[in-house]
Order: C-alpha cells, then sequence, then structure tokens
C-alpha cells in the first residue's frame, strides 16, 4: 500500500489519508513489538513515564501558576534530563546501534547513565529550594 | 629494507619500549612546557613586586579576601554599603563567584596543610598556575584533532603566546584567569563526548560548563558554540546516536547547573542568548525520534510524512520562541550583544560600553602583537582541517570563524581567538614537520633516479637564496595536509625547474638537505617565536599599571608610585565614611587599597549615577557642588598625568564622561561645547569656557602653572601650554597631591557658616570688595 498512495496522497480525501497514516502508525507499533526486546522496552516505559509527568508539570506551571519558578524548572528539568540520559542509555544499548558506540560497552553505558542522573539530581535538589 | 630511508633509524627497539619512551618524553615535555608557561608569566612579580593589577582584580581580591576571612556563606551573601554610596552593592548575587571559590578552596587546602600563604600570594599567582592548565588541557584537545605531537605544539603555543600571556600574568587576577583553561577543558571533554558517543563525557562538558558559568560571562560563547556545531553536523547530514547522547546530557544538567549561579539566575530559559541551544536542544530530540521511528518503519510514504512532520515541529518551535520573545516572555538580546554586531552601536547606544578601552575594535598589528607567526599558520591549519573534516575538525572551522569575527570587533575577544589559533597552528606546523622529519623516501625506478637526485640538487641550490626558502616553506606549509599533496606541490614545483623528462613520477622528500632546509627553516621560526612572545611578555603586559615604571637617565628602573601613595593617604588621613568621588575606573582601586566608600566603581550597573559624576565632572563649580553635597561626597580623586606625560588620565577620558552626561542630560551637557570652535579639543588659552569651567579642567590644572615657576608651563600628555593663570578653586580645597601629581585628592567644602555661597566668602577672605553689579544670591548653591 505505501508506494502506491504515496503521490497522490495530497490529492485524495483526507479520509484514506487517515487511513493510510493509522496503518502506518499499527504497522509501526508490530515492528516495534516485534523487534524491541524485553530491556529496551523497560527503559521505553520508563521514558513514557518521564514525558507523562514532565508534561503534567508543564500544564500545572502554564494553567495553574509558576510561582516557585525555581520549583518548577527543577522538577520538569529533572523530568527532561533524566528523559534524556535514559534515552542516551537507550540508543546506547541498542544493538542496532553497536556500530556507532565501539567504546561505550552496555555496562559502561549503564555507569555513564547512573554518574549523570546523580549529577543531575544532586542540581536538581539545590534548586528546589 | 623495503624502503628507503634519507637516515637510519634504529631498528633493534621493541614496540613497547619506543611507545614507553614517547610517553615519558611527552609527560616530560608537558611538564617543561606548563614551567615555561607559568615562567614567562612571572616577569611582572620579578620587575616590581607581587601585586594585585590594574582594576577589576581589585576587586576580585577584595571579594576573595571577605571569603578567606569570614568564610563561604558570609562572601555569598556579602552586601557591600561601601560600593555604589548611596545604594550599596549585593555583591554575592551579582559576581561570578568562581575565581574567587577557586582561590579560597587553594587557601583552605593549603592552610589545612599548615602552609600558611597569604592570601595575596595566592591571588597574584592563581593566573599562572592556571595557564599550565590551560597547555595542558589544550594539549588533550588537540590531541583529539591531530595527534599527540600536534598536541604538544599546540600546547607549548598557547603557553607563550602573548594574546593569552596579556590577561593572566601574575597580579592580573580576573575571571580570564581561569576562564581559559575552562574554556578549553569543556571543548575537549564536548569533543571526546561527541567522539565517543558517551554521557560520562557529556556530564563531565557540562560540569565543567558549569564551573565555566561560575566563573566569566564569556560562558556564553560556549552555550552558543556547541550547539552551531552540533546544528552544523545536523545540516551536513552527519546527525548519529552519538552526537544526542553527548549534546542531551551535556544540555540536560548543563542548563540546569548554570541555573545554579545566582547572577545568571533564570537566564538560560528566559533570554535570546540561550535559546540557540534550547532550539536544537528540542531539534535532537525530533531527529532522534524520528531516526528511531524509521529504524522500525521502512514504508516510504512513512518517511515523507515523518519528515514533514520533523520541518513543520521545526518551524513550529522557531515561531514559538519569537512569539515568547514579542509576549515578553523571552527577553530580547541585550545591547551588548548588538555591539558585536554593530560596531558603531555602543558609541551611539550604550557609551559606558564603548568607553571601555578594551571594547574597541582590534588594530591589525596587535594580531601580529599577539599572535605572530601563528597568525599566518592559523589559516593553514583551517585548511587542513577542511581536508580530513571529521565531526570534530567542524568544530574547530567554525570556532575558527565565529572566533576571527570577534576579535575583529573587540580587543579583549582576542582572548577567546588564541586557543583555536593555537590549535590550527600546532595542527598546520605538526603535519610540516611530520612530513620532513619522516625518513621514508619514495621508491624511485633506476632510470629516473638520476634524475631525482639532479632534482634534490637543484632545490638545495635554488633555495640558498633566501625568497625562495620562505616561499616554499609556506607553500610546504599551506598544504601538508595529507602528506601525499603536500609532496605533490613540493616535487611538482622542483620538477617545473628542471627538464621534465617523465611524465609520471614518485612522489616525497629526497634527500636529507631538501629537509633540513625546511626544517631550519621552521626551527628558526619556533626561535623567533619564543624571543617575541619574551619580549611582548616583558615589555607589554608585565605592568601592573598601579605602579609605573620608568627610566632614570642613567638606564635603571625608576618606580613611579603615585596611586598607592595617594590611596594610603586616604587610609591614613580620612574619615572610614569618607565618601570618594572619581572617575568609575578608580572605583575597584579605591575601595581595594583605601577602603573607603565610592560613588561609581568599575561594576558598571548603574548608568545614572556614572552620568551623575560624569555631571559633576563636565559643570562649573556652582553646578556641581550641590551634587558633590547630595551625595555626601568628601573628596574628589581625579588622575592626572601633564606633569610626567602619562596619558591614560581623566583629561584623556574627560570626552566619555561628557557623552555619558549627555547621555542623561541632553539639555545640560553638550558635548561640542568642550571643543573649540575648530573643532578641537585643547586645554590651553584656546579652550572653550565650558572647558576651562568645568570640574574636571580646574581640579587638573590647579595651581599646575606655579610648578614652572614664572616659565612657560606645559601639559606633556597633550603637548600644549597651558594658562599662566590658573584655574581657581572656591569650592573644593586642595588636599592631596602624590609626588608626580598623578593622583589629585581635594576636599569639598562644607557650607559657609554664615550662610553665604563660598564663592563670595572667598572673595570676602581674600579681602577683595563684593562687586554689587552681580547679585550673589543667583549663584547660591541650592543643597
Amino acid at each position: 500500500m505505501p508506494a502506491k498512495t504515496a503521490t497522490p496522497a495530497k490529492s485524495t480525501p483526507s479520509a484514506t489519508h487517515d487511513a493510510t497514516s493509522h496503518n502506518a502508525v499499527q504497522t509501526l507499533w508490530k515492528a516495534y513489538t516485534e523487534t524491541t526486546s524485553s530491556r529496551l522496552k523497560t527503559i521505553d516505559a520508563f521514558l513514557f513515564f518521564l514525558m507523562l509527568s514532565g508534561i503534567a508539570q508543564f500544564v500545572y506551571c502554564v494553567l495553574v501558576t509558576n510561582f516557585p519558578f525555581n520549583a518548577f524548572l527543577a522538577g520538569f528539568a529533572s523530568c527532561v534530563g533524566q528523559f534524556v540520559l535514559a534515552a542516551s542509555l537507550r540508543t546506547q544499548v541498542n544493538p542496532a546501534n553497536r556500530s556507532q558506540f565501539k567504546e561505550v560497552s552496555p555496562e559502561r553505558a549503564f555507569a555513564d547513565f547512573a554518574l549523570g542522573s546523580i549529577v543531575l539530581h544532586f542540581f536538581v535538589f539545590n534548586f528546589l529550594g | 629494507m623495503a624502503t628507503k630511508a634519507a637516515y637510519d633509524l634504529p631498528h633493534n627497539l621493541s614496540q613497547s619500549t619506543v611507545s614507553n619512551t614517547s610517553s615519558l618524553l611527552r609527560i616530560i615535555a608537558l611538564a617543561l612546557i606548563s614551567g615555561a608557561a607559568i615562567a614567562s608569566r612571572l616577569f611582572a612579580v620579578i620587575n616590581f613586586e607581587s601585586i594585585i593589577h590594574e582594576f577589576d582584580p581589585w576587586f576580585n581580591y577584595r571579594a576573595t579576601r571577605v571569603l578567606a576571612e569570614k568564610g563561604f556563606y558570609a562572601f555569598w551573601n556579602w552586601f557591600d554599603p561601601t560600593a555604589w554610596y548611596p545604594l550599596g552593592r549585593v555583591v554575592g548575587g551579582t559576581i561570578y563567584p568562581g575565581l574567587m571559590a577557586t582561590s579560597g578552596v587553594i587557601y583552605n587546602i593549603l592552610h589545612a596543610l599548615n602552609l600558611p600563604v597569604d592570601i595575596r600570594n595566592i591571588c597574584v599567582l592563581l593566573a599562572p598556575g592556571f595557564s599550565a592548565l590551560t597547555a595542558w588541557s589544550t594539549y588533550m584537545f588537540t590531541k583529539e584533532m591531530k595527534d599527540e605531537s600536534a598536541g604538544l605544539l599546540a600546547a607549548a603555543f598557547i603557553g607563550i603566546v602573548p594574546g593569552y600571556i596579556s590577561r593572566s600574568v601574575a597580579g592580573s587576577y580576573d575571571n580570564e584567569a581561569i576562564a581559559i583553561f575552562l574554556l578549553m577543558f569543556t571543548f575537549f571533554a564536548w569533543i571526546k563526548a561527541l567522539k565517543t558517543g558517551s554521557a560520562f563525557f557529556g556530564t563531565i562538558a557540562a560540569l565543567f560548563y558549569f564551573y565555566m558559568v561560575a566563573a566569566w560571562g564569556g560562558y556564553a560563547f560556549i552555550t552558543n558554540m556547541i550547539p552551531l556545531h552540533a546544528l552544523a553536523l545536523i545540516l551536513m547530514g552527519r546527525y548519529s546516536p552519538r552526537l544526542y547522547v553527548a549534546y542531551s546530557s551535556w544540555y540536560a544538567v548543563g542548563t540546569l547547573a548554570s541555573m545554579q549561579v545566582p547572577f545568571v539566575g533564570f537566564q538560560p530559559v528566559r533570554t535570546s542568548e540561550h535559546m540557540a541551544a534550547l532550539g536544537v536542544f528540542g531539534l535532537l530530540q525530533i531527529i532522534a525520534f524520528a531516526e528511531l521511528v524509521r529504524s522500525h518503519v521502512s514504508s516510504k510514504q512513512f518517511q515523507t510524512l515523518l519528515f514533514a512532520s520533523v520541518i513543520g515541529t521545526g518551524i513550529l518551535g522557531t515561531v514559538g520562541i519569537i512569539v515568547l520573545t514579542y509576549k515578553g516572555w523571552i527577553a530580547p538580546w541585550t545591547g551588548r550583544f548588538y555591539s558585536l554586531w554593530d560596531t558603531g552601536y555602543a558609541k551611539k547606544y550604550i557609551p559606558i560600553i564603548a568607553s571601555v578601552s578594551e571594547h574597541q575594535p582590534t588594530a591589525w598589528p596587535s594580531f601580529f602583537m599577539d599572535l605572530q607567526f601563528l597568525i599566518f599558520l592559523f589559516p593553514a591549519g583551517v585548511v587542513m582541517c577542511f581536508k580530513q573534516l571529521r565531526d570534530e575538525h567542524v568544530f574547530v572551522i567554525i570556532y575558527a570563524l565565529v572566533a576571527s569575527y570577534f576579535a575583529g570587533v573587540m580587543v579583549r575577544l582576542m582572548l577567546t581567538l588564541t586557543p583555536v589559533v593555537c590549535v590550527a597552528a600546532a595542527i598546520a606546523f605538526s603535519s610540516l614537520l611530520d612530513t620532513y622529519i619522516n625518513p621514508d623516501e619514495p621508491d624511485v625506478p633506476e632510470e629516473t633516479q638520476k634524475d631525482a637526485d639532479s632534482a634534490t640538487l637543484a632545490d638545495g641550490s635554488s633555495s640558498t637564496a633566501t625568497p625562495s626558502v620562505s616561499k616554499k616553506a609556506k607553500k610546504a606549509k599551506d598544504s601538508a595536509a595529507a602528506p601525499t599533496n603536500a609532496l605533490t606541490d613540493i616535487v611538482s614545483s622542483v620538477t617545473a625547474s628542471t627538464p621534465n623528462q617523465k611524465g609520471e613520477r614518485p612522489h616525497g622528500v629526497f634527500g636529507l638537505d631538501s629537509r633540513l632546509v625546511v626544517l631550519l627553516n621552521a626551527i628558526g621560526m619556533l626561535v623567533f617565536f619564543v624571543l617575541h612572545c619574551t619580549w611582548v611578555t616583558a615589555n607589554a603586559y608585565s605592568s601592573p599599571s598601579v605602579v609605573l615604571a620608568s627610566q632614570n637617565p642613567d638606564g635603571s628602573q625608576h618606580i613611579i608610585d603615585d596611586f598607592r601613595e595617594a590611596y594610603y593617604w586616604l587610609r591614613q588621613n580620612t574619615a572610614e565614611d569618607a565618601v570618594v568621588m572619581s572617575w568609575w575606573d578608580y572605583g575597584y582601586q579605591i575601595a581595594g587599597m583605601a577602603d573607603r566608600p565610592t560613588l561609581v566603581d568599575n561594576n558598571t550597573w548603574n548608568n545614572t549615577h556614572i552620568a551623575t559624576v560624569g555631571k559633576a565632572m563636565s559643570s562649573s563649580e556652582e553646578v556641581a557642588y550641590p551634587i558633590l553635597r547630595k551625595h555626601d561626597v568628601e573628596y574628589v580623586l581625579i588622575i592626572f598625568g601633564g606633569l610626567i606625560g602619562y596619558s591614560g588620565d581623566d583629561i584623556n577620558k574627560f570626552l566619555w564622561m561628557v557623552r555619558i552626561a549627555q547621555g542623561v542630560w541632553p539639555d545640560e551637557i553638550q558635548e561640542p561645547n568642550y571643543f573649540t570652535r575648530t573643532g578641537e579639543y585643547r586645554v590651553d588659552d584656546a579652550a572653550p569656557p565650558t572647558m576651562k569651567n568645568s570640574l574636571m579642567y580646574k581640579m587638573s590644572y590647579y595651581r599646575f602653572a606655579e610648578l614652572f615657576g614664572g616659565n612657560q608651563a606645559v601639559d606633556r600628555v597633550r603637548g600644549q601650554a597651558v594658562p599662566k593663570s590658573g584655574p581657581t578653586l572656591d569650592y573644593l580645597d586642595e588636599a592631596f597631591t602624590s609626588e608626580n601629581w598623578i593622583v589629585r585628592i581635594y576636599q569639598v567644602k562644607k557650607e559657609d557658616l554664615l550662610g553665604r555661597d563660598l564663592k563670595s566668602a572667598n572673595a570676602f577672605e581674600q579681602g577683595k570688595k563684593r562687586k554689587r553689579t552681580k547679585p550673589s544670591a543667583r549663584r547660591r548653591a541650592i543643597v
């Protein structure tokens, strides 16, 4: 389906467009569940949780108050920081990226992750106020 | 032996012996470089004494003393009521505390080891000590670019290059003293993180970035350099997971860390200067997500969808940032930023920034003065980076471009250019050495052997003429990036001079003589570089400017110590809370050496307050007096160089005072009034009345003519004859004038006890009759 509908996608009604993209999402999800190891899935779950937590804080800041701005920043930065550190860990331990990270073994990657998190949360704690 | 060698190498050495010896030699070389870097910065101590230099260091020194004596918390919460009288200054929240904290830590460590070192000596020697660390970090950085030998050359260059020494001699206790080390180390950690894709080095980069933020306002350079590099890599299609790991870990930890410094506060999320870093961070997240999705789905349509959404989100983000800027959520670019792009901006809108001499555009000779032969090796090194163009070379190229521009705009930014010049020049120079020291000779088929020999001979003989030597050496340097290319050039240039019989010739350097010619030339350049650096350091950059040196007729050194003489006079002879007014340049020195409250100082945060001082200095006595009284000024201190020819005096800075005052009171102070009708700036008889009546003029030349005993009094700075009947002062009394008249201190008179204005009171005391025609009440000072 993809190659044929790719070109006329613009002219066809949006319903088909939605359908194809819906299909694409489905295939993506299928491919993801099939090819990803359970370890990476654990990390992904953590990433998803961090994302929700960050979004919740941001929404609170926008809708309710940003009053202790430093506290918001600390909380939000802890989510974002932890997210990117975990995402880094995920890329580093992903077997598909093995060729990119010749000097970073999975164990080393986890040590890096732990160190980065400690430093990050030290600053978060200091900034909470 | 498969290949011929120009000279014999020992063959019976094992691989490990060679590597061990070379690493030992590297350590020794680095130690010697550190020693040379420290030693060449000690001229100031040897020629003068262990003293804090210039202006800003005096404040840093004073703050460090508070830190050492009263502890960190007292320093952190320090409110200084004597600065910016009567406003005061929250010092803890308005400084970059990194420098003081560093000295404080060193001080406490030494004292814990029972080494009772004076805090002043730590402050004086901090900059030389950190220059050794800078040399080391430059070595590490350059090692990532090329190899160890280039690293050693770069370390040697940065150790003694005047462009860096100018801000790090012993006693120059300023933020830059440690900042350049932090800059180079942060860049090294960033490059390392990018190369290995390690979050560990990303975190290290973030920690040193934090240290840098705590130490110097120039941290914004890193804040924009690293995103620029990342963006360039993305645009070049060089996105890799390593880039994601390095950048994300640096940005996430580093930004949060930078907000811990009170002076920086929320700026990283609120000002435009920091938005580039945030934008690239967001972009990287999107790209990483897209890459992840792409690895799972290979559908073409999905990819186009993805591509469109990435672009869309990017545009949306940019628009969002612009909208936030207009809404006032993100502060727009500051004036200091604009002054970097429009060199005339500061002069028009922020005269205070323009008035600082180190904010002037750089003069061409100072590039050569500060960098000597590195400045023409620099482009060669950048070209070599283009030839290899790995990710880290892109960084050097961007750094070189950006820093070259900034160094041209502002003299002080020469400092940020210097490291990259050293790195690039070291890459170029070490490629040259690699090519010509390498003993491998190319294989030459028998029939062309003779020809080649004659070619080398021709080369050797032709290069005895000096111009061709330098030309050839330069050419070799320019193109030595890939040895083969360099050799192509050499050989083609050689063969061009001899009849070419064969079309195809082997590439390489033939014989010892051609090697020696180039190498001796290169070594000669190095020797001249060392001589130049030593000379510049000793003669131009080692003056404390608190103590001046001149030469006696017999050639011996004569120390002019007027500044300290005057400051100690203030300290000994005035009340502890006596407010001293001076131009802002001397605020820190007065606070540091005389320990007296000042109206304005070198931390130029309040333009109006400075303009008030400018107005008092540039208006007549009658106008200035109420200003002085309102600010409780008891003494006015000015710098006057007319007697001994000290050109950095207040009369030469006077026009800036006028301009700054004019910026706030355009109706009362007008710059053209201080020029003669022909537009000249004069202090002699032809000076305009506004000039002659200004407080600054009067204080400078008060009783100056008497010094010449009836002869024509001459101002030696401006080379003009000063009027014989000098100005008179009614509202001020001369309190102190130093030995060479450099510092003059005036006491502000109190109101007359009988309620007269001081002018008529003065006239009465001198026995003059009051002229009835002029009602004195008009001139009465309003207090």
